[in-house]
């Protein structure tokens, strides 16, 4: 009886999640296109990652950092759907005057603590915030998202490197391994595998996870949790992601990263994505 | 200065529980007090410059005072894009401290020096440059830097000895007065300035010192002594882009009166693509020594056209 019930209310968590991770989607998809601007395919890759930890991880006090900040789309989505921004605000996006440009501001919104963009601070940035909680015995975990394309940063390995040396195991790193950069594929580019023993020679734990599934991404918190009762690794979540998920004419292209949606293109998206929220889940193909 | 710095430190990591030290990997034979003293909360962030600046902004996010410390061209001009994103785009508090800005590091080539820091520094919003000349001033500048609550960049050197500080470290001070040409400086090139006029030219120079960028205005002593001589010379050990006299030029427009003469010694490089010590490199590019003297000589007897 017990068990069931634990499965059951895992399955509405998940139900839930669903439902909100398809809210958020749909909120910047629109955003997008009424910007007639790009970015969604990065937004597309990251979305279940940043609706899970903002949803079924973050505690009060924590932090999450976005260090890919060309998915601002998806983080200003997130925190409009968790409360921390207005509608009014999501309707700024892109205008003159706005808080919300195409990469997350330096100030004005106390859920964002960087201003990011430039590829290879986050988990720098991120490291600071979860250093300076445990000095200060706050408790406070620390999220950090960083694109696979910026592991081509020299500074993401020196935070690695310091992160692990500093047994950093309240900041949580997720990599969005959508295997697309801004001019190619990561392997074609400046391959990044093997990936996971690259990782873990720098002295992490890698759990590798579905980035698009919250049951894999519930199975790599429960399997954090329990690793970090016992060991003083930090903690690294390689989702595998696909870059433009779940629309058909996006998925897994370069393009998606830069072009606009024009309108039956958004029509198209948008069908696709309500059509999908029953199938997501189950694990995606990668 | 390093030990002034390292001693004011440790008094700084008993008075402030909040403040928190990262070393990119430097301070053998100097910092170990303040690495005593401050236990925990002295980091030695490894050969990671752009790693350390942005973990002292996160640092910094969570309500502590970090002080970063490297050789001068590796806190300035390696993480830059992390000084400008990370910390001055956050307004944060933190301290970076650059030792041998200029030519400090003398033999060990020029990779080790940087003559561009004040310039770029300058160029950064909310950013405070301090200059201590004496290594009294050390402690003094560190003050005002934690009181200012800003980013802010101490660049440490030689300080001058044998000669008496004549006032407590300041945005401006008044080092000599003289009646014929005004000469305002910074850091240790001061040292051989200062030794120069009072030996040779007694009274003649009015010489000045800038401790803090941006400075506020010029002192009206000094902007009527500009105006009564209409002679100025700027010395720094420094790239003329970005420096003293480009800021003392932009300064003074607004108050000249009367045309003046205008000389900016400046650091020009590696004229020759040789190498030497501090003093050796300063007088390669006049900025000390006799081609330094030639230079003042000629200047104050050049009349002035009308």
């Amino acid at each position: 009886m017990k068990l069931t019930s634990i499965d059951a209310d895992r399955q509405a968590a998940m139900e839930n999640l669903d439902r909100k991770a398809l809210s958020i989607k749909l909120r910047f998809l629109r955003m997008y296109f009424k910007a007639n601007a790009g970015h969604i395919g990065c937004s597309l890759s990251c979305a279940e990652i940043l609706t899970f930890i903002r949803f079924a991880w973050m505690k009060d006090g924590d932090k999450m950092v976005l260090s890919k900040g060309h998915a601002a789309g998806a983080l200003y989505s997130v925190l409009a759907e968790a409360g921390d921004l207005t509608e009014q605000q999501i309707d700024s996006f892109y205008q003159d005057g706005t808080l919300l440009a195409a990469h997350p501001p330096a100030s004005g919104i106390s859920a964002i603590p960087f201003a990011t963009g430039s590829l290879g601070h986050g988990l720098s940035l991120s490291c600071g915030l979860a250093l300076g909680s445990r000095l200060k015995k706050q408790n406070q975990h620390i999220y950090c998202v960083t694109s696979d394309g910026e592991l081509n940063e020299g500074s993401t390995w020196e935070a690695g490197l310091f992160a692990a040396h500093h047994q950093l195991t309240n900041l949580i790193w997720f990599v969005d391994r959508n295997g697309l950069q801004g001019f190619g594929r990561t392997e074609d580019v400046m391959g990044l595998e093997p990936l996971v023993d690259k990782l873990t020679a720098f002295g992490w734990h890698v759990i590798e996870a579905d980035g698009h599934a919250f049951v894999s991404l519930f199975q790599a918190k429960t399997q954090a949790l329990e690793y970090l009762k016992t060991h003083s690794k930090p903690v690294v979540i390689l989702c595998r992601t696909i870059k433009g998920r779940g629309i058909s004419f996006m998925a897994d292209t370069v393009d998606c990263h830069y072009l606009p949606l024009k309108e039956p293109q958004y029509r198209q998206a948008v069908a696709e994505l309500t059509g999908q929220i029953s199938i997501s889940v189950k694990a995606s193909p990668r | 200065m390093r030990a002034e710095f390292a001693a004011a430190m440790v008094k700084l990591a008993a008075q402030q529980p909040d403040s928190i030290f990262l070393s990119g990997d430097l301070g053998y034979m100097a910092l170990e007090s303040v690495q005593k003293a401050m236990g925990d909360r002295f980091i030695n962030a490894g050969v990671a410059e752009q790693n350390m600046i942005s973990v002292a902004a996160g640092l910094a996010a969570m309500k502590f005072t970090p002080w970063v410390y490297s050789i001068a061209p590796f806190t300035t001009l390696r993480p830059y894009e992390q000084i400008r994103n990370d910390i001055c785009m956050h307004k944060l508090p933190v301290k970076i401290v650059g030792n041998g800005g200029g030519y400090g590091y003398g033999i060990m080539g020029g990779t080790h020096h940087v003559l561009q820091d004040i310039g770029l520094m300058r160029m950064l919003p909310d950013m405070q440059v301090f200059v201590p000349l004496f290594a009294s001033d050390v402690a003094e500048a560190m003050d005002a830097m934690v009181a200012s609550q800003a980013p802010a960049y101490l660049r440490l050197n030689l300080g001058l000895s044998g000669i008496d500080r004549p006032s407590p470290f300041a945005e401006w001070r008044q080092l000599l007065k003289g009646k014929s040409a005004v000469v305002i400086s910074t850091g240790p090139v001061v040292g051989g300035l200062l030794e120069l006029a009072q030996k040779n030219y007694p009274g003649a120079f009015d010489v000045w010192s800038v401790g803090v960028f941006p400075f506020h205005g010029i002192p009206e002593a000094a902007l009527q002594k500009i105006m009564a001589t209409r002679k100025l010379v700027v010395l720094e050990e420094h790239g003329g882009p970005g420096g003293l006299g480009e800021a003392i030029a932009a300064e003074l427009l607004g108050h000249l009166a009367v045309p003046i003469q205008f000389k900016t010694l400046h650091a020009n490089g590696y004229p020759s693509g040789r190498y030497g010590s501090q003093k050796w490199h300063q007088e390669e590019n006049g900025l000390a020594g006799k081609a330094l003297e030639s230079t003042l000589q000629e200047f104050i007897h050049e009349t002035i056209p009308r």
